[in-house]
């Protein structure tokens, strides 16, 4: 499996430490209700397809990348900067 | 406070050819760290005024021998020889590394070789020329890797990996040297 870092290229996957799901992208505000707490800490979903997890390119760049792929066919069909899809509106 | 000398990273000198790849371990004289704030033409230009330096893109070197900026990363850069001019830490971090990295030289017909069994990127001079610089891992250290001339590179790993990295770098250039 190869992840295409937006900064340094095309490399392989153990450059990369795999962190999880990408919806800590999304936390919630410091008020929000208990369940919305509970599903963000604690309530994966384990999806056969596509996917959005946060990668780390710790033997790179040092960059945090958003990677969009199949868990069936391993196939990648988007790298991001996480900086780049936290800054943006959403 | 007594006279205090430098430190080497191996205890004796590296210096070691297997094959036909040699081995050296590399003083680089200072290593500057530097960190942009924000937006890198401030830097680029007091680098360029102060040593005549470009700030190099991702996977860049600029300079040479003596006085060279090797791209060390998102949004960082490392200054390798003179040390730094004051004006640089105006436009970001300026920090004193020397006593983090080794440095070491790979030369030699077999060195592209030797790395291609520790290294999961194509160093070979098709894909990795001279002037490239990247960050990437020797076997499961974390290191930058330079192409400084047709057949050989300098590397840098964190100090307190010199040892794994000497024989890591020695172990793989016999396997290539038994090869033939
Ligand atoms: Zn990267």
């Amino acid at each position: 499996m190869r992840i295409n870092c937006p900064i340094c290229g095309d490399r392989d996957r153990r450059e990369y430490y795999y962190q999880g799901a990408a919806v800590t992208l999304d936390r919630p505000a410091p008020d929000a209700e208990e369940a919305v707490w509970e599903d963000y800490l604690h309530l994966r979903e384990n999806p056969a397809g596509r996917t959005r997890d946060l990668w780390h390119h710790e033997g790179g760049c040092g960059a945090w990348v958003v990677v969009t792929r199949d868990t069936v066919s391993h196939k990648i069909f988007e790298v991001a900067l996480a900086a780049d899809v936290k800054g943006a509106a959403r | 406070m007594g006279e205090l000398q430098a430190a080497r990273p191996w205890a004796e000198r590296l210096d070691v050819s297997i094959g036909r790849s040699a081995l050296v371990e590399v003083d680089l004289g200072h290593l500057t760290v530097l960190a942009p704030f924000g937006a890198e033409a401030g830097m680029t230009e007091a680098l360029s005024a102060a040593h005549g330096l470009g700030f190099p893109k991702p996977n860049r070197a600029t300079g040479k021998d003596g006085g060279r900026c090797i791209w060390f990363g998102r949004g960082e850069a490392l200054l390798i020889g003179p040390a730094p001019d004051a004006s640089l830490a105006d436009h970001g971090a300026s920090v004193d590394v020397l006593d983090a990295w080794a440095a070491v030289s790979l030369s030699g017909a077999a060195a592209v070789d030797v790395l291609a069994r520790l290294v999961p990127v194509d160093l070979r001079e098709g894909a990795f020329k001279r002037g490239h610089s990247i960050r990437t891992q020797v076997m499961h250290m974390s290191a930058s890797i330079t192409r400084t001339g047709k057949d050989s590179f300098l590397i840098l790993v964190f100090r307190s990996m010199a040892g794994t990295l000497s024989h890591d770098l020695k172990q793989a250039m016999a396997a290539v040297a038994a090869r033939g």
